[in-house]
């Protein structure tokens, strides 16, 4: 009844809560500054508080909260990867996923639809092969699908073999998911802003200061904070923050654009990708369908969007969507992905002491914050990088030791 | 569509260019792994200027251009000859 409904949302019995206030006072120390208020940050802070019962900690967030990465990406959790590394870390990732909403008490609308990749070649038709049996040799679920499955999961998608690039088999991993960014990252900051984290808005971090090469204190807008320990997760600036701090990064930065539709009524269930054609799409619950590509050719510092991107996205697309050529863009943006040279993000020691960073994340962040941030805040608590996270260290670099991870994003760069 | 100046073709899509990453000074073949690994892996990712090997790829052309990252403005492109002498190019500093 839409005045029952009405009565109880003006009900003074019902006060809305307020998740977290806007600004608070800034203290001159703290034991621990998480430079960067997105997910991958605040899910750090939360876990600090709630695991490991360090409070005094402060989230410094240039802009506003969760502005970046964390509201500009297209929202998917998958643990299919290639490697055994990537897939044990994304699927703790996805346990910790499907739990969230109980934990915060919170919805973050985690829904869970399936995820296909399409192989329209041999060669990708192997990979598929090759992903599914390390996912399930893992304990991970992914299987390698013919048409007739792939047809009877998601029969709006154009099975004809008369086209450029029929479907010849597809990797179905079931978890696959897709939730609500924005509500991730409310969730994780009322946690830790409950639990005694201070969380400051509008405060940019203008300079780094160390002593015997061990960090001592962040400078900002607001004044300088001295400080224990610093977790650096700022994807999209991560060079130019590491910069401060007086090292270099195995990171280019550069753009990646998506774009939504108008919304409609909910007609597809799956989440749909495809590495030859370099699209992935899915329909969120608000009906708008979400659409992304690869990453743009040239490293920028500038979150705009081209004609170019979504006129090659549509021409894709409509080979596998031919029904949608009437279908409008309701809104489209680019964000700054932290590219590195083997697709695996960057976690752990930095050459400074009690400067860990938290980078390299290009354009699979977001389905890792739950895991990134209980590590890291493992990480802090107990300074020794778990094993989970030593294969993403910094010096692998040096060691050449790359991770090669190509499954990390799910359209080929 | 955004236009970029090719030193040899004039200007063109920028769809038929290839960027080749920043102009920085290969190690020898004496120095360290480190100092190879900097120089393979590692960034100076700056927010605003940045001189680049870039290709026009239907001409195979490699030339030089300037640009800046924070506003995406392409500043000033023109051959590698002028910013190398003829015999250090030998070979490739690529």
């Amino acid at each position: 009844m839409p005045f029952g409904l009405l009565k109880y949302g003006l009900s003074k019995e019902y006060p809305a809560r307020r998740q977290f206030p806007a600004s608070s006072e800034m203290k001159d120390r703290y034991d621990v500054v998480i430079i960067g208020g997105g997910g991958h940050g605040l899910a750090a802070a939360y876990y600090l508080a709630k695991v490991h019962g360090i409070t005094d900690v402060a989230v410094l967030e240039k802009g506003w909260l969760a502005s970046g990465n964390t509201a500009r990406n297209t929202a998917i959790v998958r643990s299919n990867y290639l490697t055994p590394e990537g897939v044990h870390f994304y699927d703790e990732s996805v346990k910790l996923f499907e739990d969230l909403s109980n934990e915060f008490d919170f919805n973050i609308l985690y829904s869970k639809r399936g995820h296909l990749t399409l192989a329209h070649t041999d060669a990708a038709l192997r990979t598929a092969r090759w992903r599914a049996e390390v996912n399930k040799h893992l304990g991970v679920r992914s299987r390698l699908i013919y048409p007739d499955e792939i047809a009877e999961i998601c029969p709006q998608l154009n099975m004809s073999r008369d086209v450029r690039l029929p479907i010849l088999g597809a990797l179905y991993h079931e978890p696959g998911a897709i939730a609500r960014h924005d509500g991730v990252a409310w969730g994780y900051a009322r946690g830790a802003f409950e639990r005694g984290v201070h969380i400051h808005q509008q405060t940019e971090v203008t300079g780094i200061e160390t002593d015997n090469g061990k960090v001592s204190a962040v400078q900002t807008n607001r004044g300088r904070i001295k400080c224990g320990q610093v977790i650096q997760a700022v994807a999209g600036m991560s060079s130019e923050v590491a910069r401060l701090a007086g090292f270099k990064l195995p990171i280019r930065s550069i753009p990646l654009q998506a774009c939504v539709s108008e919304p409609v009524k909910r007609f597809l269930d799956p989440i749909v990708v495809s590495g030859s054609l370099h699209v992935y799409v899915s329909q969120s619950s608000r009906g708008e369908l979400v659409m992304g590509g690869s990453v743009d050719p040239y490293t920028l510092y500038q979150a705009r969007s081209t004609l170019d991107f979504k006129e090659g996205l549509m021409g894709h697309l409509l080979e596998l969507f031919p029904f949608l050529s009437q279908m409008k863009v309701l809104r489209q943006w680019g964000g700054v992905a932290d590219m590195t040279p083997d697709f695996a993000p960057v976690m752990g020691e930095t050459p400074v002491k009690n400067y860990w960073i938290d980078a390299g994340w290009g354009t699979w962040g977001f389905k890792a914050t739950p895991v990134c941030g209980k590590r890291m805040a493992e990480t802090v608590a107990s300074g020794k990088v778990p094993e989970l996270l030593q294969p993403f260290a910094l010096d692998r670099f040096d060691r050449f030791e790359q991770l090669g991870e190509k499954g990390a994003a799910s359209v080929g760069h | 569509m955004k236009i970029m100046t090719c030193p040899l073709n004039g200007p063109r899509n920028i769809q038929e260019f290839q960027c080749g990453g920043p102009v920085k000074a290969m190690p020898g073949a004496q120095d360290s792994d480190t100092a190879w690994a900097d120089y393979v892996f590692l960034d100076e990712n700056p927010r605003g200027f940045v001189r680049e090997w870039w290709c026009h790829l239907p001409s195979s052309y490699w030339f030089i251009a300037e640009r800046d990252t924070a506003t995406d403005a392409i500043l000033k492109t023109y051959p590698a000859s002028e910013l190398f002498a003829p015999e250090k190019t030998v070979g490739g500093s690529q």
